[in-house]
């Protein structure tokens, strides 16, 4: 049974990585295009404008609101059939079909951006309004002080919270494998339907997920630690 | 306005009330059960016996860690891969899909509640204990009387998140061919070849459980917070 997931003849081993390193891409570029649409959202959210306040709101309710199952669905079928609309209107016949992995990643990071903006909101809340004022006592324009004051005091405040929606990520690309894009869960899928060994693979699948949510926990720990050296805390 | 379209969403609407049905009860049953094993796991993480804490940090690690769609194809097709499973008792149970996905959803909600009643729990003042073991209370009584109650309380906005977080999960159900309202929503795009209109028409239907769930929590929390009734 052992050598299903080894690298011979009859291993899975190979496809059980690759759909590992599927798995992470997916998860770190849905994560990455999370991080900027949520931080737009979240200037807009504290921004003066008005229209913008109320789009951003609409973004992170409704995503927020929806299972990320359904978002993949809606992005993955409906951004088929409107790419096959939009042939048609250019005169070629058939129905199109996007590739999965630009609109896994889309919709994962569409999902994470929601939540990604509610806490960068909160870090950005949690900056004193006195830094903000003394920036501008000492001349500097307002990129200056978002690129020297606000931005890295956010992140920093925003790191636990960003540590979460992370793990959240990494998890819904789990969701993915419904539109046939090989990640792991995919391959475990394919693997237990071949083998009949659906027990052995989803345990694997699940011990690997473990794997990885370990580790880059870990390493938000540390970066935790890191952004927050020589901050007096008020417990410990 | 597109009428055809129009009429295939009217002929499917019976569909979609049945689907938002089935959503309703998977996310109450997997709720109210996944509460009772929340509470149960909650108390043996903060037992002083050192195993039970173990058992209980374990449980919510490996549940917290790994995806809600690899616990359901693991229990729907991990499980009856074994003989023994399949001449048990509970295999009537454990073939069917909707047993599965509830079993599922227990055991993923009751890893995330068991954190949530934890904070609860410690988040009640030690007075409170000291007073009530003043007055004569002790072990289970105190317990009931004393913490549970107001452990509840202060649980109830995180507890909040949670219920709307397993409306999400109970999506999933779908992936083994339940027929709730998002595994109705994929049947009618693909039927009627408009996904777009069908799978925001579910969304809708989402947004507005998740809305009733946010304003029935805060009544909730209103009526049993008597400051602020």
């Amino acid at each position: 049974m052992i050598d299903l997931l080894g690298f011979g003849a009859r291993g899975w081993g190979l496809q059980l990585l690759q759909g590992m390193g599927m798995t992470l891409l997916v998860a770190v570029s849905a994560y990455l295009w999370g991080l900027g649409l949520g931080g737009a959202a979240a200037a807009l959210k504290l921004s003066g404008h008005r229209g913008g306040r109320v789009a951003a709101d609409a973004y992170t309710t409704i995503v927020r609101g929806v299972p990320s199952l359904l978002v993949i669905y809606l992005l993955f079928f409906g951004g088929n059939s409107a790419a096959t609309w939009v042939v048609s209107l250019l005169g070629f016949n058939g129905p199109v079909e996007l590739s999965a992995l630009p609109v896994g990643i889309l919709a994962v990071g569409t999902v994470s951006g929601a939540y990604s903006a509610e806490v960068l909101r909160g870090g950005a809340l949690a900056v004193p309004h006195g830094q903000v004022e003394a920036a501008k006592a000492l001349g500097m324009n307002r990129w200056l002080t978002f690129r020297r004051v606000m931005l890295p005091q956010t992140l920093r405040y925003a790191l636990p919270g960003l540590g979460n929606v992370w793990q959240l990520t990494l998890k819904d690309t789990s969701l993915v494998s419904v539109v046939a894009l090989v990640e792991l869960m995919r391959v475990a899928y394919l693997a237990q339907g071949a083998t009949r060994q659906p027990f052995l693979f989803f345990t694997t699948a699940g011990l690997l997920y473990l794997a990885m949510a370990g580790l880059s926990g870990r390493l938000f720990a540390r970066a935790e630690l890191w952004a927050g050296r020589g901050v007096r805390r008020a417990a410990r | 306005m597109n009428s055809p379209l129009v009429t295939a969403l009217m002929a499917a609407l019976p569909q979609f009330v049945t689907g938002t049905w089935l959503t309703v009860q998977l996310v109450a049953l997997s709720l109210l059960l996944g509460l009772l094993l929340a509470t149960l796991v909650a108390v043996m993480r903060l037992s002083h016996l050192a195993p039970l804490s173990w058992v209980a940090r374990g449980y919510i690690y490996v549940f917290r860690s790994t995806p809600l769609l690899v616990q359901i194809f693991l229990i729907y097709y991990g499980l009856g891969q074994f003989d023994a499973v399949r001449q048990s008792v509970l295999w009537p149970l454990l073939r069917e899909p909707y047993w599965c996905a509830i079993i599922a959803f227990v055991l993923n909600t009751g890893a995330y509640t068991a954190e949530i009643m934890r904070g609860g729990i410690e988040a009640v003042p030690h007075g409170q204990v000291e007073a009530a073991k003043a007055c004569g209370m002790g072990g289970g009584l105190l317990f009931r009387r004393i913490i549970l109650p107001q452990a509840f309380r202060l649980a109830l906005p995180a507890y909040g998140n949670e219920i709307i977080l397993m409306l999400q999960g109970s999506a999933l159900a779908s992936t083994i061919t339940l027929m709730e309202l998002t595994g109705v929503a994929k049947a009618i795009a693909a039927r009627t070849f408009q996904p777009i209109e069908v799978f925001c028409l579910a969304g809708a239907v989402y947004l507005g459980m998740s809305f009733l769930i946010t304003r029935g929590v805060q009544l909730a929390e209103r009526r049993l917070t008597p400051v602020k009734r």
